[in-house]
């Protein structure tokens, strides 16, 4: 067998709240491709920055190349031959190709840079990956496959062995990913170790030699990818049996409150068709980049629509900006707080009444106090929202509270349709299940709730319909109380065929 | 929840940028005890009102700019329209149009400009910095051509010299209860901009934009109409105040008001507004605005130059920030520790 070049051990680390990593050991061997698995939130990602340099362990040891390393930097890291391909691409969009992979460590001639050394050695190692890039061009120009061949030619550059590829086909078209898939084998053929980070677990047959698993920040298992079948993969990946966290409650299935007919908006929004009764919550499911963000921005009028149809009880609505939307009684919180929902240097009274001012509000737009007092007071009491008073900066709350500052914006009004959009990422167990109760009093109160989450879980605990999505379209529905997650990952994965050479090559090569 | 039961003082001093506009006034007693130690007619009642009224322009100059600082923007074009605003009366006065005329001519043509800077930053997304300077140019480039590039002769040729001298007492020279009008329009407007930013479904939403417009378009804020509404009361003060400076000129100048527009980002950032958006009160923009008076005027009594003048003002404006910054650093090092 081939070296061992990276060997952790008894990896920890907790951000505030969360246990990330709980004892997590990690092996990777020279030549080798390893696909690191497991849902969203299991703790890859926390893992490869902590191997990367950019987050520092709490405890555990780690060795690279042999090498003892305690709190590595990012340097540190980059130096003992590490580097990562980032899912969103890290470059300097207006810069040259060359420019970018000299970037920081520029060739210097006597007096000024000697830009010709550094295009030649740029060429070269292009050259060699046999991508068909002129150095010169500026990288924003270039298309995101090429984007990413760059990425991996400066990492190369720097002479790294250990390359980190977190999700690198989700923007590719299968012709890139085959180039791509050449890419690593020639790597691998080189003898560098590659930690495979991909949520389409079809495309690992065709480069994968091992996979490790991880759950809920947990090690769970590892083994080569040819003793295991696909669905012990799942398995493992997916794991627990948990019901009891997530309360349900049961109601009358009632009146179809909420239609949506034939929404187009862009690559990601692609012919959605759906309805939500009164009385139930529709859960959307699916992987980071399914298009359900995009579809519910859409729906509330925050992203422009090329065509589709919402009925609200019964009756067409058109709705051109989140205005409209709130108007009609459809209302959004959306994924990202500190971006999208909260202004973080405003005080809590000030977000809470932001979209309700025309309720406090007098004809002549002058805010009564003790109206807005008031609703903020229902707010936080209904939502348990935990500060001294309503004055403070939202931005200092703790993420639940921020999260439940972002619902309560819209609780005071009586909307029809509320959607949540990952209302629980990144909040502690507790908030967790205050926001899920908030759902089920919704549903009780004959509201049409929509509850986009990213946890397998947790839509199938909460929801009582389950959608999922997958690149863009709807690949299934089911009844949460029927399906099994193996099922839902099934359809969250069921991607259009891209790869279809790429088996063969891996043949060849081995 | 329990502010209610919380004293008025408290209740003052929880108000979000009282801090900073406090710290402002702390400053200005300071600067201004200090001036008067070194030449007590500092101190006297008409270097007071002398003070109030050549104050008032500040002022207005900085609500202006304040608005829209607090909407994450800034407005290059305010000394312009202040140009121009005293270009256009002067030019009708001269001509005899009846005084009342030429301030709505003013005034629609100042209201013009903050509509196509509030389109040019709100729809268009313009960087602010980039649309107001074009309208910089524009603006300035009116307020010489409206007679001819040149300066007015003085308006009481065309109105005569019993209008003329009304308008002059009305906007500068007289007085009513013993202060400068001047010092009072500027109070007026203050009250009502302040209420209108601190009270108002449209001040809301100026600040929500200026904090993160993400949200504030989440939830449901028009951002076109909510930053062409900032650009417009920072028309409507800088035509006032090329009104203002009309009167006390009796003529229009053309470069009247140069400049203007950095010295309303000076009284604003002084009192606490900050220019990345969404902090600040208009409280702190008086004091900002009467930190930089009395500076000048302080200047003035104990003889210094002008060169230093300017020399102290840069080096007042870059300390109030960095102490801000310094300040809330430490707050955040505080946190980090913990």
């Amino acid at each position: 067998m081939s070296e061992v070049i990276v060997s952790m051990k008894g990896i920890c680390k907790s951000f505030p709240g969360v246990k990330a990593l709980d004892d997590v050991s990690f092996e990777l061997r020279s030549g080798e491709v390893m696909a690191l698995l497991g849902e969203n939130g299991a703790g890859k990602s926390t893992l490869m920055k902590i191997l990367s340099g950019v987050y520092t362990r709490d405890s555990g040891t780690m060795q690279i190349f042999g090498k003892e390393y305690g709190d590595l930097t990012p340097k540190q890291a980059q130096e003992a031959g590490v580097a990562i391909i980032h899912q969103e691409l890290n470059m300097c969009r207006h810069l040259s190709v060359t420019e970018n992979m000299f970037l920081g460590r520029e060739i210097r001639g006597k007096f000024t840079l000697n830009n010709a050394k550094m295009e030649d050695e740029a060429r070269a190692i292009l050259e060699d990956l046999k991508i068909d890039i002129d150095p010169k061009q500026i990288v924003g120009d270039l298309p995101v496959s090429k984007q990413q061949m760059v990425e991996i030619a400066k990492a190369l550059s720097i002479n790294a062995r250990i390359l980190i590829m977190d999700e690198p086909t989700s923007a590719l078209t299968a012709k890139e990913i085959e180039d791509l898939f050449r890419i690593i084998h020639k790597l691998k053929s080189e003898g560098c170790g590659i930690v495979y980070i991909s949520h389409r677990l079809e495309e690992l047959q065709h480069i994968v030699d091992r996979v490790t698993i991880m759950r809920d920040g947990q090690y769970i298992t590892s083994m080569n990818f040819g003793d295991a079948t696909m669905d012990q993969i799942i398995a493992h990946m997916v794991g627990r049996e948990i019901k009891e966290k997530f309360p349900k409650v049961e109601c009358e299935k009632g009146e179809k409150v909420f239609e949506v007919k034939n929404l187009n908006a862009g690559r990601m929004v692609r012919d959605i068709n759906f309805s939500v009764y009164a009385g139930e919550i529709v859960g959307f499911a699916g992987l980071m980049g399914a298009g359900r963000t995009e579809t519910t921005r859409a729906i509330f009028g925050a992203d422009p629509k090329e065509s589709g149809e919402i009925y609200v009880d019964g009756k067409a609505v058109k709705i051109n900006c989140p205005m409209d939307a709130i108007r009609n009684g459809v209302v959004l919180a959306p994924e990202d707080r500190k971006k999208d929902g909260l202004c973080t240097k405003l005080s809590i009274r000030h977000n809470l009444a932001l979209p309700n001012l025309d309720m406090v509000c007098n004809q002549l737009g002058i805010v009564n106090n003790q109206k807005e007092q008031a609703l903020c007071d229902k707010a936080v009491e209904d939502l348990r929202i935990k500060t001294p008073n309503v004055e403070i900066d939202s931005g200092n709350l703790s993420g639940g509270n921020q999260q439940k500052v972002v619902v309560g914006k819209w609780l005071a009004r009586n909307s029809r349709v509320v959607i949540f959009d990952e209302p629980t990422r990144g909040i502690d167990v507790g908030a967790k299940v205050e926001i899920y109760h908030l759902m089920n009093e919704l549903k009780k109160q004959g509201i049409a709730v929509m509850f986009v989450s990213s946890e397998m879980p947790e839509v199938m605990g909460i929801a009582d319909r389950i959608i999922v999505m997958c690149d863009g379209k709807i690949t299934g529905e089911v009844m949460a109380a029927e399906t099994t997650q193996n099922e839902i990952l099934t359809l969250a994965t069921a991607f259009e065929d891209k790869q279809i050479s790429g088996a063969k090559e891996r043949e060849e090569a081995s | 929840m329990n502010s209610k039961n919380t004293s008025p003082l408290k209740r003052l001093l929880g108000v979000r940028g009282m801090g900073a506009a406090l710290t402002a006034f702390v400053g200005l007693i300071l600067i201004y005890a200090a001036f008067g130690i070194i030449n007590p007619t500092v101190f006297s009642g008409q270097n007071i009102l002398n003070l109030l009224r050549s104050m008032s322009k500040y002022l207005l100059i900085g609500i202006a700019q304040s608005y829209i600082l607090i909407t994450g923007n800034i407005d290059l074009s305010i000394g312009s329209m202040v140009g121009m605003s005293a270009m256009i009366v002067a030019t009708l006065m001269t001509h005899g149009v009846n005084p009342i005329i030429s301030i709505l001519v003013a005034l629609v043509s100042c209201l013009a400009v903050g509509v196509v800077n509030g389109y040019l930053v709100g729809k268009f997304r313009l960087p602010p910095f980039i649309a107001t300077l074009g309208t910089m140019f524009v603006t300035r480039g009116v307020a010489y051509m409206v007679n001819n590039n040149r300066n007015t002769d003085a308006i009481a040729t065309g109105v005569g010299k019993e209008t003329g001298d009304a308008f002059q007492n009305f906007f500068y020279y007289g007085t009513t209860l013993g202060i400068y009008n001047t010092f009072w329009i500027a109070i007026i407007i203050f009250v009502i901009f302040f209420f209108l930013l601190s009270k108002t479904r449209t001040g809301r939403h100026i600040y929500a934009i200026g904090s993160n417009i993400d949200a504030a378009k989440l939830s449901g804020v028009n951002v076109v109409v909510t930053t062409t509404k900032a650009y417009l009361v920072s028309s409507i003060c800088s035509c006032v105040v090329g009104l203002i400076l009309c009167a006390q000129a009796s003529m229009g100048n053309m470069e009247a008001g140069n400049m203007y527009e950095m010295y309303g980002v000076a009284a604003g950032v002084i009192g606490g507004v900050s220019p990345l958006g969404g902090t600040g009160i208009l409280l702190g923009t008086l004091a900002g605005a009467a930190v930089w008076q009395t500076l000048e005027n302080g200047l003035n009594m104990i003889g210094a130059q002008v060169g230093i003048q300017r020399v102290v003002i840069g080096i007042i404006v870059v300390a109030a920030v960095l102490l801000d910054v310094v300040l809330r650093n430490g707050e955040f090092g505080k946190k980090k520790s913990k």
